[in-house]
């Protein structure tokens, strides 16, 4: 609290650079990018490796309240990789992964392309109304819905009752995972959309005028021209919808307090582990959990990328 | 383990002997952590009290800084500086990190009593028996001091209760042609049918996230689902004669459609009072002054009763809530926190406040038989003195209702098993026996003899 203003320290690169241009002259950039990174590969090496070493560390001991911590190897994989939580929790995020990863990109790109077109009225307005609400923090937006959801007096139920109809329960443990589909797609689309559309906006629009040549209308240049040419970007964001599926946290913790029993302890890994770790206190079962769970992201990541990569491959 | 535990001990002890010699402090202003020793003296409470000192109290209890400023008036030395780190299971992680981490934990914690037993477990609890705890025992409702100092120590001072009552909606069971609350269960099964039948409204809620309420339902059925003996060995018997028939009673009600299902303390729930969907409400002491605040548009057509009873002409009641402030293993000022915690919730005019300003339902028999607590008269109630009412019910809780060592495992379990077919309406009984199995394999998967 009583550290002096940050502009007035000198900051640690300037020394070692000066140091190491006078030690070695031949090859400055070398040092120089070394002071640029090291500041980083410090934050990085404290703030992830080794935390993540520890929790790697912590996983192979089992701690019991009574009896205290024990080495076990593996025996906590083992168990997580028989423990039917973690298993429904997976089999959940894999619906997210298969149902609503495809849903919202889709509708992401499809937007994105209606706004390249130029054709929509009020582009720029559209643009930014549908990036907002990833703008809106996770935990605003996941109570906001819950009150739409809401049973008795959410607005969905009351829209349904004025025209007549049964409410649906939105947050019945049937349909819990589907409304939780529906928070997160409302907040990634804008967010995927604005990462396609930039993509859109960087292809040469000579391409687009040799293809008008050709004769192709707007659905064929954006099949034919427009989609291949942002492939890059649509794989960046499958990449990061992927991970972002494995670890759905924010949402059910958050729809929990509304809908408790719907949710449940287990709803995906992450919620899983944290209830481990923080409910059962029982830290080490958890990093376990969650090192495997990283694994899969991992496996999975890379089976993604390698599938494209054979397909640019090819063609 | 006995032997790391005792080497951890000794390592412990000898950084307290050190650092007192290299501070040249007397051993009486510090040191004994948790281990029993001699009483300490009058004149070391007096040293203590007149020393310098900053105490860290941990309490999620809005404006306790009103009882904290009574302390600090009477003893001027000492500062209290309370912290809010989150109300009860948030609070729960936090303090269990510091203690691991071996810095940052309090002086003083708020603890609710369910959880009393997970920190005497880990031995994170100073044995209030050398600081005068044992003298306690006569201020205090029985069951109440019983839910925090048993043959072994006092680990904790009672601040507030939760004795279970029943409040009603007059309004609605008098068009229901009712003239009064139920007495027994049996009444309270035909009265549902009856309400619903002339009103529309569900009799109660009994919600699938509460394992509070239902394990309150079964205190005061005469259940002993839980037992520990302060070491190694638990009883755990949720699936028990009278715990069934707690369940089997409300699946009846919630399979005939008289009895919704809502989560509790969300939104909706809090419409259910001010829409007439819920026309009573068994809840704890502290229940009153909380609905009045939910569902003001409904004022003075309460009225408060005593909870219906099993077996005709008894009068029986459970607990459902409270919490206590005890001493953190590890302060190095286990005379003064002992001190605070004890004025705190024992001082006339600083539980008092708490019952009056607070609305925490009282633990010491004096705040309870006070005019001053009891003569209250309630708007919201019809002019009725509800606290004379709930103050009559805590004499009737059974008194040896115990906790295991992880409620918080037994809670968050519930909402998997019993709660979820509380909320699907499906069968609770087998779910009950589900709740019991997956609480006896923790408890062995823990380490823990299960009796």
């Amino acid at each position: 609290m009583s550290a002096a203003p940050p502009l007035r320290r000198t900051p640690p690169s300037r020394a070692s650079s000066a140091s190491a241009r006078r030690s070695t002259i031949r090859r400055p950039q070398l040092f120089a990018a070394w002071a640029l990174i090291v500041p980083f590969l410090i934050v990085f090496a404290a703030m992830f490796l080794v935390p993540l070493g520890y929790a790697g560390y912590l996983s192979t001991f089992t701690s019991q309240l009574v009896g205290g911590e024990v080495f076990s190897g593996l025996a906590n994989y083992s168990r997580a990789l028989q423990d039917p939580s973690f298993w429904a929790g997976l089999g959940r995020v894999a619906m997210f992964l298969f149902v609503q990863v495809p849903i919202m990109l889709v509708i992401a790109l499809f937007i994105a392309l209606a706004l390249d077109t130029g054709r929509v009225k009020g582009g720029k307005f559209v643009r930014l109304a549908i990036f907002v609400p990833y703008a809106v923090p996770g935990v605003v937006a996941t109570l906001m819905w819950g009150y739409l959801y809401g049973t008795d007096s959410g607005l969905i139920a009351q829209l349904f009752r004025a025209v007549g109809l049964d409410a649906p329960t939105l947050l019945s443990p049937q349909n819990i995972l589907g409304s939780t589909m529906n928070i997160v797609s409302w907040e990634f689309i804008g967010y995927n959309m604005i990462v396609l559309y930039a993509a859109l906006r960087s292809v040469p629009t000579e391409m687009y005028e040799a293809a008008e040549i050709d004769g192709a209308g707007a659905w064929r240049t954006a099949w034919s021209i427009k989609i291949p040419a942002i492939r890059p970007a649509i794989m960046l964001t499958i990449i990061f919808s992927v991970i972002g599926s494995f670890q759905l946290f924010n949402e059910p913790n958050l729809l929990y307090s509304i809908a408790p029993n719907a949710i449940g302890s287990d709803f995906s890994p992450n919620l899983y582990a944290y209830n481990v770790a923080f409910k059962n206190q029982d830290i080490n079962y958890a990093a376990a959990i969650a090192f495997l769970l990283g694994f899969l992201i991992m496996i999975i990541s890379y089976v993604v990328q390698l599938a494209t990569a054979r397909k640019e491959r090819l063609s | 383990m006995m032997k790391r535990t005792h080497a951890a001990t000794t390592l412990v002890s000898l950084a307290v002997a050190s650092t007192l010699i290299l501070s040249g402090c007397t051993p009486s202003a510090g040191g004994n952590a948790g281990s029993t020793t001699a009483p300490v003296s009058q004149a070391d409470i007096d040293k203590a009290m007149q020393t310098p000192t900053t105490l860290t109290f941990w309490t999620w209890v809005p404006d306790i800084q009103q009882e904290v400023d009574l302390f600090e008036a009477k003893y001027p030395a000492i500062k209290v500086e309370v912290v809010n780190v989150g109300t009860g299971t948030v609070q729960y992680p936090k303090l269990r990190t510091a203690l691991k981490a071996g810095k940052g934990a309090p002086d003083v914690a708020q603890i609710e009593y369910q959880y009393i037993p997970s920190f005497r477990q880990t031995n994170s609890l100073v044995n209030l028996q050398p600081y005068g705890g044992d003298e306690l025992k006569s201020k205090y409702v029985e069951w109440v001091w019983n839910q925090v100092a048993d043959d072994k120590g006092v680990w904790s001072v009672p601040q507030d209760s939760g004795p279970l009552g029943n409040l009603y909606r007059s309004d609605i069971y008098s068009a229901a042609g009712l003239s009064q609350a139920p007495a027994t269960w049996a009444d309270f099964a035909s009265d549902a049918q009856t309400i619903k039948d002339k009103t529309g409204s569900y009799i109660s809620n009994l919600p699938g996230n509460d394992p509070g309420q239902i394990v309150g339902l079964f205190w005061q059925a005469g259940a002993k689902p839980f037992s520990y003996d302060g070491d190694k060995t638990v009883g755990i018997d949720l699936d028990s004669a009278a715990t069934q028939k707690v369940v089997k009673f409300w699946q009846d009600l919630i399979d005939k459609d008289l009895v919704s299902t809502d989560a509790d303390f969300n939104d909706a729930w809090y419409q259910g009072f001010s829409s007439d969907k819920y026309a009573s409400w068994q809840t704890a002491a502290w229940g009153p002054v909380f609905l009045q605040g939910t569902a003001a548009n409904t004022s003075g057509k309460w009225t408060a009763a005593k909870i219906p009873q099993w077996n005709a002409g008894d009068d029986v009641s459970g607990n459902w809530g409270g919490s206590s402030d005890a001493v953190i293993t590890g302060t190095k000022n286990p005379i003064a926190a002992a001190e605070f915690s004890k004025f705190l919730n024992g001082d006339a005019e600083s539980t008092l406040t708490f019952a009056n300003k607070q609305f925490l339902f009282p633990t010491t028999t004096d705040t309870l038989t006070s005019s001053d607590f009891t003569g209250q008269a309630s708007e919201f109630y019809g002019g009725q003195k509800v606290n004379e009412l709930f103050a009559g019910v805590s004499d009737t809780v059974s008194t040896d209702f115990q906790w295991l060592p992880f409620m918080d495992y037994v809670y968050s379990s519930f909402n998997d098993t019993l709660g979820t077919a509380i909320a699907d309406k499906a069968d609770m009984s087998s779910a009950l026996t589900a709740w019991q199995d997956a609480v006896v394999a923790y408890a062995k998967q823990q380490g823990f003899t299960v009796k």
